[in-house]
């Protein structure tokens, strides 16, 4: 029987044989936590009575989440992982580096990886096809100490995408409509596995998206093979000997396979509270909206600041709107202003974050005023989410998210290109 | 056999309804952070909720965050378990790995106040108030030997690594 991605990878890594259901005990390529995160992974370190990494370089923290710290706890949450990165010798991503999904997908993610995050999104590398999924404080403490983890293998649905998207229509809204038809659990412990037409001119950035938002299925990961399109991508980051090619068998199981016709999604927006409650854009014409928010590891790389910049250049943002922009990194930051996407965003009316979750999880940075609307980028719309539980939250594309700051209210995109 | 009152949640209960993002600045100070406990889904729980107690709720509870403060703050509150029909794999993860049994069972029947006894060996769930038993599925053998040891600290400090 042949292999999904899921069980290629861990077969790989824990050198047996192994299949949907079986538990691996696997070393692991990379660990990390985060700043909201990290604090409770250094007290169980402690707790547990660990010493030191078994691998400095494959172990880092980011401080990306509360980037400038909005207060003096969340600054001494900063002292005390420095403090760990110092003596023991881990890698540290500071303040202003940008959200630890992207550098790690810049960066650090190969094909055939095991990637262990204290963060739900870690899923995103799988659009390099790394097996990357997220954990809690202890099993990355754990992880750090003994550089191994357990996991075990999940069963995988197959989507196959096929066709081409229509002008306006970009990989967040494929996985927007994904969600919306299978729901928030409609993956839940799976591996989503993408394959099909769509995907052989999708860009890394566009698989990204897409991989990053599986959890919001419930995924444990949603996994790309790794193809030309990789290759280039990984040249383009002067890593391409990171490149190994990596496809699933062509007798794989599947638990089961979703059939979409790309050419026929639409802008699709996610209303509040869930992820799953989506809609077209079209039809939320007549939606006020008090804040765009765009950035974040779903959305705030370059192919999306161009995008952005492309609808907003020559226009005025929405007088009773605010806009907000985050480039998910310093290398999206330095590339957006080569670019003169920055400009264009200042001169229409936008305020320019730094790199970093910003407003996204609602420590600062953009918090919602009571009854307040937000449409944002990112990949979670939960009640409360951007630090006021009195407040909605939609989830769009960067297109609808620059045509609906132009407007003030939802927009399909393609009435501005 | 754990025993004490239901507190009753619905579906789709988030990570951001138990701590939410923008109590993170409290995240190093967990006493204060348990005040919060659940706070986006019912502003009573913390007040109300008793050691031994249960939750109960639908589908998919504690989807969102990997943030280990969820199912930390509801061991705090005092919470003897939590029964679910289902529930996101990380929150399931993290609960074991903290000693938290987390059961998966047809929580339809059950009501909010009534009085159950679990019995965690025989796997199943007595309900005082209206006299019903209902099983609850077998925890996987890798977790269930996680929690056997108190959580994941526990079972690491004893056997030095995986014996799964
Ligand atoms: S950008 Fe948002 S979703 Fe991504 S890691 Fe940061 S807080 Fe989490």
């Amino acid at each position: 029987m042949g292999k999904t991605l899921a069980e290629k990878i861990l077969s790989q890594k824990s050198q047996i044989g192994v299949c949907a259901g079986d538990i691996v005990i696997a070393n692991i390529d990379l660990a990390f936590v985060q700043d909201t995160t990290g604090p409770l992974m250094v007290r169980e370190f402690e707790v547990a009575g660990f010493k030191s990494l078994a691998y400095k370089e494959r172990t880092i923290l980011f401080l990306d989440h509360a980037a400038p710290s909005p207060n003096s706890q969340l600054s001494n949450d900063h002292i005390l992982l420095r403090n760990f990165a110092h003596k023991k010798g881990s890698r540290l991503s500071e303040v202003g580096e940008g959200v630890c999904h992207q550098i790690v997908a810049e960066s650090l993610a190969k094909p055939g990886d095991i990637i262990i995050g204290a963060d739900s999104h870690t899923v995103t590398a799988g659009g390099l096809g790394a097996f990357a999924t997220g954990m809690g404080s202890s099993d990355v403490a754990v992880t750090f100490a003994l550089g191994k983890t357990w996991l075990r293998v999940p069963e995988s649905i197959k989507v196959m995408v096929d066709g081409k998207l229509p002008i306006g229509v970009y990989a967040k809204d494929i996985i927007l409509h994904l969600i919306g038809l299978i729901g928030a659990d409609g993956a839940t412990y799976q591996s989503l596995e993408f394959g099909g037409s769509t995907f052989d001119t999708m860009s890394v950035p566009g698989r990204l998206t897409i991989a990053n938002m599986a959890i919001e299925a419930g995924a444990k990961v949603g996994l790309f093979a790794a193809d030309e399109v990789t290759r280039s991508y990984l040249v383009d980051q002067k890593r391409g000997n990171d490149y190994i090619p990596l496809e699933p068998d062509s007798d794989a199981s599947y638990i089961k396979t979703i059939k979409i016709d790309a050419s026929r999604i639409e802008p699709t927006v996610a209303k509040p509270h869930t992820v799953d409650n989506t809609a077209l854009a079209t039809d939320l014409k007549g939606t006020k909206i008090q804040q765009v928010f765009i950035g974040t590891c779903t959305n705030g790389r370059l192919e999306d600041m161009a995008i952005v910049a492309s609808i907003l250049r020559g226009r005025k943002k929405h007088i009773d709107t605010r806009l907000i922009i985050a480039p998910a990194s310093m290398e999206v930051l330095l590339q957006s202003i080569a670019f003169g996407y920055i400009k264009t965003f200042i001169e229409v009316g936008a305020i320019i974050l730094p790199p970093g979750c910003a407003a996204c999880l609602g420590l600062h940075q953009g918090v919602l005023g009571n009854g307040e609307a937000c449409l944002s980028t990112a990949n979670r719309n939960f009640k409360g989410r951007m630090g006021n539980p009195d407040a909605f939250i939609y989830l769009a594309s960067p297109a609808t998210a620059a045509a609906t700051a132009i407007t003030g209210e939802i927009t399909d995109p393609r009435e501005f290109l | 056999m754990l025993k004490g009152r239901v507190f009753n949640f619905g579906d789709n209960i988030s990570t951001d309804h138990i701590v939410p993002g923008r109590l993170a600045h409290l995240r190093s100070n967990l006493p204060e952070l348990a005040k919060h406990v659940l706070e986006d889904a019912d502003p009573s729980f913390a007040t109300r909720v008793k050691k031994g107690d249960f939750i109960v709720a639908g589908n998919n509870f504690g989807l969102g965050s990997s943030r280990e403060h969820a199912p930390l703050v509801i061991k705090m509150a005092g919470i003897s378990a939590i029964l679910v029909k289902s529930a996101a794999r990380i929150f399931f993860r993290n609960a074991i790995n903290l000693g938290l049994p987390m059961l998966v069972c047809d929580t339809d029947k059950i009501c909010d106040g009534d009085k159950l006894e679990v019995d965690l060996d025989q796997g199943i769930i007595n309900d005082l108030t209206n006299g019903n038993q209902l099983p609850f599925k077998k925890i996987p053998k890798a977790m269930l030997a996680i929690l056997e040891e108190g959580g994941l600290m526990p079972y690491i400090k004893k056997h030095g690594e995986f014996n799964l």
